[in-house]
């Protein structure tokens, strides 16, 4: 790119970035004047509170979502998968593999056409079946959008315990299912890689295109992650601020309480086959949350909605059995249920 | 020139190789261009995050989707 460009970039990026920040600050007056001002609604109305509240939620997460998509953006141009392979490989970690597995599952884009190809590099590798389990615990788990939706519902605190805690299970759910030795289980022509697979010796390459000059392309796939989702999060937000009017308050309270056994697992088991992106499902749990379910059942059906699915388990029969498959959810659908207790318990 | 893209069907597999397409087709480079879906052949280009750009047999671009000029650029050394 020339200096020209690159300058005008940078300016752009510095005017935008400081423009964002400030509108988030000041979102919730802005869209007071927009609703009860300009449109003339009531704020003492049914339609204008639910109209404040779509404009104020929807507008608000876009901005979460666009900031932390590019975010990390940039952290993947630094932390690409292959230099973590070799790291993994080359170096003696003592356990701590588990730790960075399931961390860069966190931080790593999660799209399902690239699970499987990353699961046979990483067993290509030789890496260790357990650890790339905690990968794949991990990444479709937590990922940009599911912790822009929850950072804006549901504050930073939920935000740290789900990021957190999902983190937590992918490295001891790897640990776990690594000790069931179950590399049998794998698909034969799976096997075959694993029996041949080498370290990798190859010097990692570095990306020769200078930062400068794949920020546009940065910037421009976190648009898109927003575009791609922008119909979800309506519809979420939506049916959520419907609901938020017409569900009596504490409704759920009387199925869902913590004091029901029943209640968390049957979310999460409810939770499992179901698949929805974050975008769509966090602003309907929203809901759940304020009208009496407790938080650690609504975090479990999260967990179990968008880390374990369908679509999933027929993306993993490529390179898997259904046994291991079946081992695989199974394990973690109780980890979740597991943790839901746990949070019921604690928060 | 042999130019392969590597991806298992998804979005941004398919808008790298509409651009690889458009620069081939715009610079007059003579290639032929074909896409690799099948997951077992992708692996053994090594390549862990789709899609991939390969020319003759050389892994040149992986895990993103490049600008127009980059493979052109790519390209242009062949």
């Amino acid at each position: 790119m020339e200096k020209n460009k690159r300058i005008r970039l940078l300016l752009a990026v510095f005017t935008v970035l400081p423009a964002l920040v400030v509108l988030y600050y000041y979102l919730q007056p802005l869209v007071n004047l927009f609703t009860y001002n300009l449109l003339g609604l009531s704020s003492d109305s049914h339609l204008g509170t639910s109209i404040n509240f779509f404009f104020y939620d929807t507008i608000k997460i876009l901005i979460l979502l666009f900031l932390i998509s590019s975010l990390m953006g940039v952290v993947n141009a630094y932390f690409p998968i292959d230099r973590l392979r070799n790291y993994l490989t080359t170096k003696k970690m003592y356990g701590l593999q588990y730790f960075f597995a399931s961390f860069f599952g966190a931080i790593t884009p999660f799209c399902s056409c690239s699970s499987i190809p990353l699961f046979i590099g990483f067993v290509k590798g030789g890496i260790p079946l357990g650890v790339t389990f905690s990968f794949l615990i991990t990444s479709p788990l937590v990922n940009e959008v599911a912790v822009a939706m929850f950072l804006g519902l549901f504050g930073l605190k939920a935000t740290i315990i789900y990021a957190g805690s999902g983190i937590l299970m992918g490295i001891i759910g790897g640990y776990i299912l690594g000790k069931f030795k179950l590399e049998r289980y794998l698909s034969d022509w799976v096997k075959q890689i694993q029996a041949n697979s080498e370290k990798e010796t190859e010097a990692w390459q570095g990306e020769k295109t200078p930062f400068i000059d794949r920020l546009p392309y940065i910037i421009k796939d976190g648009w898109d992650i927003v575009s791609k989702v922008l119909v979800y999060v309506l519809i979420g937000i939506g049916i959520g601020a419907a609901m938020h009017g017409y569900v009596p308050e504490n409704f759920f309270a009387q199925y869902l309480s913590a004091d029901k056994w029943y209640a968390v697992p049957m979310a999460v088991i409810l939770g499992v086959p179901m698949y929805a992106n974050a975008a769509g499902i966090v602003p309907v749990i929203q809901v759940f949350v304020a009208k009496g379910v407790p938080l650690g059942t609504a975090i479990a059906f999260m967990m179990a909605v968008v880390g374990l699915s369908l679509p999933e388990a027929t993306l993993l029969k490529k390179v898997m059995t259904w046994k291991l498959i079946g081992i695989f959810f199974g394990t973690i659908t109780l980890f979740i249920i597991g943790l839901g207790y746990l949070f019921n318990m604690i928060l | 020139m042999n130019i392969q893209i590597l991806g298992t069907g998804c979005p941004k597999c398919k808008t790298l190789e509409k651009i690889t397409r458009e620069v081939v087709e715009q610079n007059g480079i003579s290639a032929e261009i074909s896409k690799v879906e099948d997951i077992m052949e992708i692996m053994k280009f090594n390549v862990m995050s789709t899609p991939a750009l390969v020319v003759n047999g050389k892994v040149e671009i992986k895990g993103r989707v490049p600008s127009a000029d980059e493979i052109k650029q790519v390209l242009s050394k062949y």
